[in-house]
């Protein structure tokens, strides 16, 4: 009953939020999406244990495939903006699938690296093919209601992205699937031997990422109004980098975590880094490396360690 | 394709991009070798070593400015490096060196971020150069082109090579390094000082880059984002070659060089990055399948 009441209570802040803080809209759209971006992220880095800095892939993907959509299907705005949504998803997950039948074989060290090369190699092509703009990017159609809707309709949309998101992961981490994924994590070779099929696991959970980041990117790409190859679709240095930090400064692994770390993120981003004048992207890399040097495991991670029996873990009396 | 076709057209073209790609494999190899060097011996893999080359380009340009010629550039931005190394060592690095593979890689990939946009911060995003005046030498007349400084940087790639393996086999110091990599934690209870040696080793790593960046700023330009194909670059070499062997690190390099020189001149220069980054994907790929067709995959 207790915990019905908690989601209750937040889904009724959710919705009542840009009615509360009309002028925030657009920002608190985007916490929404730094929200997906953290979760999508630790379901592999976190529960899997495979660092990709490469999921802005998919992200960028489903933007592009939303925004030629949009332009090319001759369809009205919503229906084309939905099926724009529909189709960026769908492709985000078949590239996944493509993509993760190779590179999900790597293990450790060269899966994150090739990672890394993805994300670039992927902004590289964008901003070199004509068809998508090229470096000029491309502008999604303009949104047809009354000024202040579109900020609106947006916020809904991304909550109503997070809010497919969040439940959907905590299915899956709750049941076998989950259990498989942490397998995979703590010890990939014996997850083998038990005879998990560890690479269908692998790429399913890449899909199941993709299929989040692809709809989000959609969404983003009409929020935006804008979408360039390198800063905005395939935006390596910002959102990729937030995505990883966002997720460790929470608690990667854990279900809250990321939630937790987006929000006071995306906070923190937009109260302060007005202030840094130029500097936030020092302040980013100086970050990731002071959280991940001596806040490794998070906030939640911290908290189920000093308090492990709030988590549900029993301690064994020494 | 018309550049493919005019491959076949002009019989000197395609020996020039050869030429051309084995000299510039040469300094791809440098970074390459101080990548395998902190691979092999502390088992970290430094996303920020292509930051490491941007930086050494920074000091050989500033010192060009301050009017050092720039062959005296390459040994003073080395020595610049080795510092900064050093005090990375000591600051960060240290902290990472015995922790699991997810932290060092995390930690080293934020801080690739933080020295590029540090170098964005202060040195501006504006494309530099530091010109050696070495000019360019001309064969068979006019049909080949190779710029001298070039030569110099395939010299230099091969002497710091020759030197970094003299150095490991012969001093004192490259004993404890090699015995380090061999087994840590025998080596300590021998007497060694790990600590130390991981110091030095980060530190000759950046050297190594330092003068790989000098000759990266005289050979074409040097910006704050150059560094990440660098890194790019280095881990696919390294893992071509494998750790530990010099003379394989100078062959894959050069083997880079002109695979990237051949398909910057057939898809166009602005594919060349995306190019080197699909590259990246696709050895890695036929790499896992290789390893396990030979059932080595698990080890």
């Amino acid at each position: 009953m207790k915990p019905l009441l908690g989601y209750g209570g937040l889904l009724a802040i959710s919705l009542l939020l840009p009615l509360l803080a009309p002028a925030y809209q657009s920002q608190l759209a985007f916490l929404w999406v730094m929200v997906v971006l953290a979760l999508t992220w630790d379901l592999l880095g976190g529960q899997m244990g495979y660092n990709s800095f490469g999921n802005i892939v998919f992200f960028g993907v489903g933007m592009y495939a939303c925004a030629i959509v949009q332009r090319d299907a001759g369809l009205a705005y919503f229906p084309g903006l939905f099926i724009g949504m529909a189709c960026g998803a769908a492709i985000a997950v078949a590239a996944a699938a493509l993509l993760g039948a190779g590179i999900l074989g790597l293990r450790g060290h060269y899966f994150a690296i090739a990672t890394l090369g993805l994300g670039v190699a992927a902004g590289e092509l964008a901003s070199g093919w004509e068809f998508v703009g090229a470096g000029g990017g491309m502008v999604p159609p303009l949104f047809p209601g009354a000024v202040g809707g579109r900020e609106r309709f947006f916020y809904y949309l991304c909550f109503a992205i997070a809010a497919i998101t969040f439940p959907v992961l905590r299915w899956l981490y709750r049941g076998r699937f989950g259990l498989a994924l942490n397998a995979i994590r703590d010890d990939e070779d014996k997850a083998e031997a038990m005879g998990l099929h560890t690479t269908r696991y692998k790429a399913t959970a890449w899909c199941i990422s993709a299929l989040f980041l692809g709809l989000a990117g959609g969404a983003v790409g009409n929020l935006t109004g804008f979408i360039d190859p390198r800063e905005v679709a395939f935006a390596g240095s910002t959102y990729g980098v937030w995505m990883v930090l966002m997720a460790i400064l929470g608690g990667k692994g854990t279900l809250w975590g990321p939630v937790l770390g987006a929000v006071i993120f995306h906070l923190t981003k937009e109260l302060f880094w007005t202030y840094l004048l130029g500097w936030q992207r020092v302040a980013l890399g100086l970050l990731i490396v002071v959280i991940v040097i001596f806040f490794p495991l998070g906030i939640l991670g911290w908290a189920r360690q000093k308090w492990p029996e709030r988590f549900g873990q029993r301690v064994e009396a020494a | 394709m018309e550049n493919l076709r005019l491959l076949f057209e002009a019989p000197l073209l395609p020996v020039q991009l050869l030429l051309d790609g084995v000299l510039i494999g040469a300094i791809f190899a440098l970074a390459a070798l101080g990548m395998s060097l902190v691979w092999g011996v502390m088992g970290i893999i430094n996303v920020a070593q292509g930051e490491l080359v941007m930086l050494g380009g920074y000091a050989a340009y500033f010192l060009y400015r301050a009017g050092v010629h720039p062959l005296f550039g390459v040994p003073l931005a080395a020595l610049l490096l080795y510092l900064l190394g050093w005090a990375l060592y000591r600051t960060l690095i240290f902290r990472v060196v015995d922790q699991d593979l997810f932290i060092s890689i995390l930690a080293t990939f934020g801080l690739s971020i933080l020295l590029q946009q540090l170098a964005n911060a202060f040195f501006g995003a504006d494309v530099r150069t530091a010109e050696s005046g070495f000019g360019t030498l001309v064969l068979l007349g006019g049909a080949l082109t190779i710029s001298r400084i070039k030569l110099v940087a395939f010299a230099a790639a091969v002497v710091t090579g020759t030197a970094l393996v003299l150095f490991l086999k012969t001093s004192r110091m490259g004993q404890a390094i090699r015995a380090t990599s061999q087994n840590a934690r025998a080596a300590r209870v021998m007497g060694v000082d790990t600590d130390r040696v991981y110091a030095r080793t980060f530190a000759i790593n950046a050297a190594i880059c330092g003068a790989s960046g000098a000759l990266v700023a005289m050979t074409w330009v040097v910006h704050p984002y150059l560094g990440l194909p660098y890194t790019i670059r280095s881990f696919m070499i390294v893992i071509i070659a494998g750790l530990g062997a010099v003379h394989a690190v100078l062959a894959s390099a050069v083997a880079l060089g002109i695979a990237e020189n051949f398909a910057g001149f057939i898809f166009g220069a602005e594919y060349q990055a995306a190019f080197v980054f699909a590259l990246l994907v696709g050895i890695l790929v036929a790499r896992r399948f290789w390893l396990a067709r030979q059932r080595r995959y698990l080890a």
